[in-house]
């Protein structure tokens, strides 16, 4: 790869966001991890320019928050304005086309609000780029590919290339985020930029509750005479009728374990 | 009893008769047999005084705790028990709904090529919204992604998809589909709506499949989906007659909302199907679906060291019990198998294991899809930990423990011996499947 002029441009979209126990404004835990990757990025780079964008207000609240990210080492965070109960997606869309990044990364779900994960899809469907979930680590950028790791269920990862311009979401899978340094939070500057708010209508009519414990789903038995209804209160929990290899050599063992471990897909 | 041919007058043998009542007599079972009586079916008899006579020794069964037992509900009558079981499949209700009203479209995620469990619920929150109105039903269209593992021997898949509670089946089994493959497969759903235009979209909100395909479906239709769903209920004053209870905010609130056209529900959100049988008819789309140009390149899964994944979230466990003497050998087995190793208590408290890798109530709970039991009897706390695992094969050399009546295959025989074979067998076939490979790459 020939060296650019241009430095690789990285947004970070970042929210506020919520302890799960004291309920405290903090930085989001995904956006925190999203943003450590972004950083992470300049030993595939040689020249990598990290921007942090918050849509949203901003408050006295909240303002601890956002300067924990700028404690991860940025010099500033862009700062969409925007009004209470504002949808910011179209916000966030006028600012990436804009001045368009080559990446996009953003944590998978906010911590507060509707929380639905649904920026980087809406974003990804505005924007026509391709869209991956659940990056773990970036391996490499080359000619307009990032060759990336992702992180599937039970600990496994899968490799992808993605064609550049890209927006990645990051979950709880991808590395811890560095720890924030107090000093350079609060010389960070938070840079304010003015966009027209979208208020969401739907979201002002829905109603919301602290989260209930969801009912423990209850065995049911269908029986239709005193006798089934015994066995199923008296009954000790089986397989459900398992095949049984006995008088077998170790042999013959071993190739029908072999073709259920094969059947399972489990042997790579 | 016998008659004597010559004369026609009926002969009675008293000692034969003495010996036919004597159960513990040496030569019973010969003159049951010789009196007839001996199969199942001389339960009852007309005595010499027309009085009818029943013999229960031959009546009953043998108990699960080798006792006999007579059962009188009338149930049990001259039967296997696999015949009841039959019989509760064969009584299911049949349903065909011949013209739907409405689609209610389902995307399972299919993990390893089954319906899951959040599969199967999800089927019954659908047919909750295709049959609440009994005079114009619906019917719950299921979207499949590549190949189908038929579960059982020789089941059609009609029969278990219909079981699940599916009335009109969209295979799509096509080699683009596979792996990660989201712009194919929402080429696919977006194909499917213009064609079919289902009335509700239901994905499961799981991170394998329905999470981020039920995301890009929703945007693609220009719909606002309610995420993390896990509760429905019928509302007049709703667009679309249902009102949903979502979890939002990391699962610290629960929002009330009219349910949108797209969902992503959350497990257990519904009771499975468990009365009906359905169709399971398969429908084609007519459109020719088009080559798209795909941005996202599936690079394959990437090795990762299975010791390293902790126990709680391994998919592929080799399990080691008191009856592993080999400990050079089964460790050399997990790394040929790529599995992540686990241990009972016993091996543990000997010293044989470290403790975080302890399966059981005192251990880990894992969630295994496949767990080999190596010389583990199975005790009731190691049980407990494995409940959640689906397939759970057993090696084990004695027949009559625990572990075997919860295993899907047990193998009776010296653990460290089959496990060897197991060992030599992987070793044997895999440089073959790796020189595929290379050449696939190439």
């Amino acid at each position: 790869m020939q060296p650019d002029s241009r430095p690789f441009e990285v947004a970070v979209l970042v929210s506020v966001g919520r302890h799960p126990l004291t309920g405290r404004a903090r930085r989001a835990d995904h956006d925190a991890r999203g943003l450590e990757l972004a950083l992470g990025l300049g030993r595939h780079l040689d020249r990598l320019q990290v921007r942090a964008v918050h849509a949203g207000r901003h408050d006295s609240g909240n303002d601890t928050a956002l300067r924990g990210y700028l404690g991860m080492g940025l010099a500033e965070l862009t700062l969409v304005e925007q009004p209470d109960g504002a949808d910011v997606i179209p916000a966030l869309a006028t600012v990436l086309t804009r001045s368009p990044p080559q990446l996009v990364v953003t944590g998978s779900r906010a911590e507060c609000g509707e929380g639905s994960g649904l920026v980087p899809y809406a974003l990804a469907e505005r924007l026509g780029w391709p869209l991956v979930n659940g990056v773990v680590e970036v391996e490499s950028i080359d000619n307009g590919v990032a060759t990336l790791l992702q992180a599937l269920p039970r600990g496994q990862r899968r490799r992808l290339a993605v064609r550049l311009p890209a927006i990645l979401s990051v979950d709880g899978a991808a590395p811890a985020a560095r720890q924030s340094a107090f000093g350079p939070a609060q010389r960070g500057e938070l840079a304010p930029l003015q966009e027209a708010g979208v208020i969401d209508e739907a979201f002002a009519e829905w109603t919301f509750s602290p989260a209930r414990r969801r009912p423990k789903r209850l065995k049911i038995i269908k029986a239709t005479s005193a006798r089934e209804r015994f066995k199923a209160a008296a009954a000790k929990a089986e397989g459900g009728g398992g095949q049984v290899l006995s008088n077998v050599t170790s042999e013959q063992g071993a190739e029908a374990v072999y073709k259920l471990l094969e059947e399972e897909g489990v042997l790579r | 009893m016998t008659d004597d041919v010559m004369t026609g007058i009926a002969r009675r043998d008293p000692r034969k008769e003495w010996i036919a009542r004597n159960r513990l007599h040496p030569e019973h079972d010969r003159v049951l047999a010789e009196l007839g009586k001996g199969s199942a079916a001389a339960i009852e008899w007309m005595g010499p005084h027309g009085v009818i006579r029943k013999n229960p020794h031959t009546a009953g069964f043998i108990g699960p705790s080798g006792l006999k037992r007579i059962d009188r509900s009338g149930l049990q009558q001259g039967g296997a028990p696999s015949v009841a079981v039959r019989a509760r499949q064969e009584s299911r209700r049949r349903i065909d709904i011949a013209s739907p009203a409405f689609l209610v479209a389902v995307v399972p995620e299919m993990g390893g090529g089954r319906l899951s469990h959040h599969d199967r619920d999800l089927l019954g929150l659908a047919r909750q919204l295709a049959d609440a109105d009994p005079d114009r039903p619906g019917a719950v269209l299921a979207v499949l992604f590549g190949g189908y593992k038929g579960e059982g021997e020789g089941e059609p898949k009609e029969r278990a998809l219909g079981e699940a509670g599916i009335d009109r089946l969209l295979h799509l089994t096509s080699d683009e589909y596979e792996g990660f493959a989201p712009e194919a497969r929402l080429a696919a759903l977006a194909a499917a709506e213009r064609e079919l235009a289902p009335r509700h979209w239901l994905l499961p909100d799981s991170p394998l499949g329905g999470a981020d395909l039920g995301r890009r479906l929703a945007m693609r239709l220009e719909e606002r989906p309610a995420t993390g769903v896990w509760q429905l209920e019928a509302d007049a004053t709703c667009t679309l007659g249902w009102r949903c209870t979502a979890r939002g905010a990391a699962g610290s609130l629960d929002i009330q909302r009219p349910l949108p056209r797209v969902a992503l529900v959350l497990a257990e959100c519904a009771e499975p199907v468990s009365d009906t049988l359905h169709a399971a008819e398969e429908l084609t789309l007519n459109v020719e679906l088009p080559a798209n140009l795909t941005r996202i390149e599936d690079l394959g899964q990437v090795a990762v060291d299975p010791a390293a994944i902790s126990l709680g979230e391994a998919e592929f466990i080799l399990s080691a019990g008191n009856g592993v003497t080999d400990w050079e050998g089964f460790h050399h087995a997990a790394q040929c198998l790529g599995a992540t190793e686990g241990a009972s208590r016993v091996a543990v408290d000997n010293g044989f294991m470290p403790r975080d890798r302890q399966v059981g109530a005192t251990g880990t709970w894992v969630t295994a899809r496949v767990y080999v039991a190596v010389g583990i009897s199975g005790a009731i706390q190691h049980l407990q930990g494995i409940q959640s695992c689906e397939k759970v094969v057993a090696i084990n050399s004695d027949p009559g423990c625990d572990m075997i009546k919860r295993a899907d295959l047990a193998v009776i025989g010296d653990a460290n011996e089959v496990l060897a074979a197991l060992v030599d067998l992987v070793e044997s076939r895999r440089p073959q499947a790796k020189r595929g490979e290379s050449r696939d790459a190439a």
